[in-house]
């Protein structure tokens, strides 16, 4: 009983200054924050275009860029950029912040989708509320966006990278796919893909495996230490995602398998220089996430204006890109994958 | 409270020197009473829900569209099922066990929804049988802590794995997407013209049964002995292994529901939904002042400690402050929370001791 007195009477007075403590914080937590928002999106209110980068999540390279290129082609027609993001690449993250653009009004929301399906609902009550939707590198169901930017044509893409993959090996062997979520709507396309060209035109190449790195460094390190010990046989492994690729090319760097185990995929030459400089990687390919961006915010532009409704025909100019035509269910292509090697690699900032 | 008190009393009425020390213990209650006011008010409860409505107000007045109804909506639609999964929770860390595998249980509640509904039964049976697979995995929570005796930090790590293992290999890579469109409209729709969800019913319904449950039956009496002695609170009658087991069943019933309802909301079973989200309900629920050691705490500082960390995160969001710093100043805050509560309780313990000497005269009479 005293014992319990005593506690509850230390709880009052931890109660008050509790209260003090918490109160100051959070007060200064909140006007810190609502003083750095209003510097980003506040101006946004008389008829300015505000553009909205939901990338599928934060602190990934490949967003980064493409929030970058977006910025730019922003400021170039003169509307107000701003990126938010999940931390985890996950759909229910983002109908968060998709429900957050609807209730701040934005002219025109881009977003990289996690899920085709899950983030529908939202998007569509955004585009209720006159908020018009673009989507990138990974999209929706037709229905719940305006137009699709297309990094390049998914065809393209597996071919690209079915190429590298069976050049490096000398088309004969095993090989395995190191993939990001087990969702992503643009992943599962790529590897049917390259599942169904690898089966085509290339019998002798076997595709023993593939493991989801979650886009998460740590994961996608692991599971390629993984497979190199699961599948001894193996000689190459393919990872069309950006982490995914640098982590298994960091795990080869300072194994025994480097240079026996080819690694290619979809990387960004910033990180995977060092790679391809030491020779633990031949080539890799990818779209240019900046001219992705780029290309992104112009087309919310035009929906925004009015230049662009998302029907096929419709035709929009994008800045140092040139002009673009939206082809059948609102999809506007970006155009072929590059490669990057130890000759050109040098000339790529991003 | 009064109850304990009569016992206190009544072996000391037995002591020869009964009547000294009756008296002494009366002073003593006096002594320690505060008027009711300050009983309610000053706790950390009540600081937890000032602070609530501080933020509000901050909120309303500093960022921009916080004050719409649709905030409040998509707030609510957005927390809760970590206010449904905290109902129980509290009374599992009341009596000082946890449960981490809330969480994973939200996620394979998700998937057997996905999955049978797939299979072709009709949703209102696969969400009975999502129910039912909550309560087994409760159970086995349960029993693994209460029968065996393992501790619930360990058992509820293993099931954590345990469950979203399942989750994820029983619909592998896929997603389910397809659902009857009344379900999913009805997990978003609001009651009537008001912007609060319908999902709030049968939260505001479980939190009834809850509260009246924890703050006024002796099962709930039962709990907080549990957490302050587990051991006394046996010899006083309470059925220790009966009580901790039924709350996680509880706990799994609960987080199954909240899977069904995080399904249909987001139209998606899949086996990664929900992933994190205990972290979520156990710091909500130790921000609500209740204690991790067990034996303290109260309903409406859990739900106020919720509220706090969503409407936080909902207003952070509208000014446009990334989740990272979202998670960093949820993170402080928790901390604060637990630090402030123990710092003070042991600077109030040492302002104490000078003055300390009649007060320990009389516990020494009372022991």
């Amino acid at each position: 009983m005293l014992f319990h007195t005593r506690n509850s009477g230390a709880a009052r007075v931890s109660a008050i200054a509790a209260l003090a403590v918490s109160v100051a914080l959070v007060a200064t937590a909140c006007s810190g924050g609502s003083t750095g928002g209003s510097g980003g999106g506040g101006e946004g209110g008389g008829g300015d275009v505000t553009v909205t980068f939901l990338p599928k999540n934060l602190g990934n390279p490949y967003f980064d860029t493409s929030s970058k290129g977006g910025k730019a082609a922003v400021e170039e027609f003169g509307g107000t950029f701003q990126e938010v993001g999940p931390s985890e690449a996950t759909p229910d993250a983002q109908v968060s912040y998709i429900n957050t653009a609807t209730q701040q009004a934005v002219s025109a929301l881009v977003v990289s989708a996690n899920d085709p399906k899950a983030i529908c609902d939202a998007l569509n009550e955004a585009r209720d509320a006159d908020v018009k939707v673009v989507t990138f590198d990974s999209d929706t169901n037709t229905d719940c966006r305006d137009i699709f930017i297309n990094q390049a044509s998914a065809e393209g893409i597996a071919k690209a990278q079915v190429d590298l993959i069976t050049e490096q090996i000398g088309d004969s062997g095993e090989i395995a796919i190191l993939s990001a979520a087990a969702n992503a709507t643009n992943q599962n396309a790529w590897i049917e893909l390259m599942k169904e060209d690898l089966a085509a035109n290339h019998p002798n190449v076997k595709l023993v495996d593939t493991v989801y790195g979650d886009d998460d460094d740590q994961t996608s390190f692991d599971k390629t230490a993984a497979l190199l010990q699961s599948h001894p046989n193996l000689k190459g492994i393919v990872s069309p995602t950006t982490v995914g690729i640098a982590a298994a090319a960091r795990y080869l760097q300072t194994s025994e398998y480097k240079g026996k185990v080819a690694v290619t995929g979809l990387g960004t030459p910033n990180q995977m220089r060092d790679f391809v400089e030491d020779g633990t990687v031949t080539a890799f390919a990818l779209w240019n996430p900046e001219d992705l961006g780029y290309l992104a915010a112009f087309a919310a532009d035009a929906l925004v204006k009015g230049d662009i409704t998302g029907k096929a025909g419709d035709k929009f100019e994008a800045g140092k890109l040139g002009s673009f035509e939206v082809a059948e269910d609102g999809v506007v292509l970006l155009g072929d994958p590059t490669v990057f090697n130890k000759e050109n690699i040098g000339d790529f900032d991003f | 409270m009064s109850d304990s008190t009569k016992t206190t009393v009544t072996p000391e009425s037995l002591n020869p020197s009964g009547r000294a020390d009756a008296q002494a213990s009366v002073r003593t209650y006096r002594d320690y009473g505060t008027p009711l006011w300050r009983r309610i008010l000053l706790t950390r409860e009540m600081a937890i829900i000032a602070l609530l409505l501080v933020v509000i107000v901050v909120a309303i007045s500093t960022v921009r569209g916080f004050d719409r109804p649709i905030t409040i909506t998509y707030l609510l639609l957005d927390v809760a099922p970590i206010l449904l999964i905290a109902l129980p929770m509290t009374l599992v860390i009341i009596t000082g066990e946890i449960d981490l595998s809330v969480a994973s249980i939200v996620g394979l509640s998700s998937v057997l929804l996905g999955t049978l509904t797939q299979a072709g039964w009709p949703l209102e049976a696969a969400a009975l049988f999502a129910l039912v697979a909550g309560a087994l995995g409760g159970a086995l929570n349960g029993f693994l802590i209460t029968v065996v005796g393992l501790p619930s930090l360990a058992v509820t790590i293993g099931t954590l794995a345990l469950y979203r293992g399942l989750a994820v290999g029983l619909l592998g890579t896929t997603a389910v997407t397809d659902w009857p469109e009344f379900w999913t409209d009805l997990a978003k729709d609001k009651i009537g013209d008001s912007p609060f969800p319908v999902i709030m019913i049968p939260f505001v319904l479980l939190a009834i049964v809850f509260i009246v449950l924890l703050h006024f039956t002796p099962f709930g009496r039962g709990i907080f002995a549990i957490g302050l002695n587990d051991e006394a609170a046996s010899f006083s009658g309470v059925n220790v292994a009966r009580t901790k087991f039924i709350l996680f069943v509880l706990t799994g019933v609960v987080s199954a529901f909240a899977g069904i309802y995080f399904t249909l909301r987001f139209g998606s079973a899949r086996g990664d939904n929900a992933t994190g989200l205990e972290l979520q309900v156990i710091a909500a629920v130790l921000l609500g002042g209740v204690s991790i050691f067990g034996g303290r705490g109260a309903m409406h500082g859990v739900i106020a400690g919720v509220l706090l960390i969503g409407v936080l995160a909902s207003a952070l969001r509208l000014a446009n402050v990334t989740s990272d710093v979202i998670n960093i100043i949820t993170g402080v805050l928790l901390v604060l929370s637990v630090v402030s509560a123990s710092f003070l309780a042991w600077l109030s313990k040492k302002r104490q001791r000078p003055g300390g000497r009649k007060r320990g005269a009389v516990s020494a009479a009372q022991a």
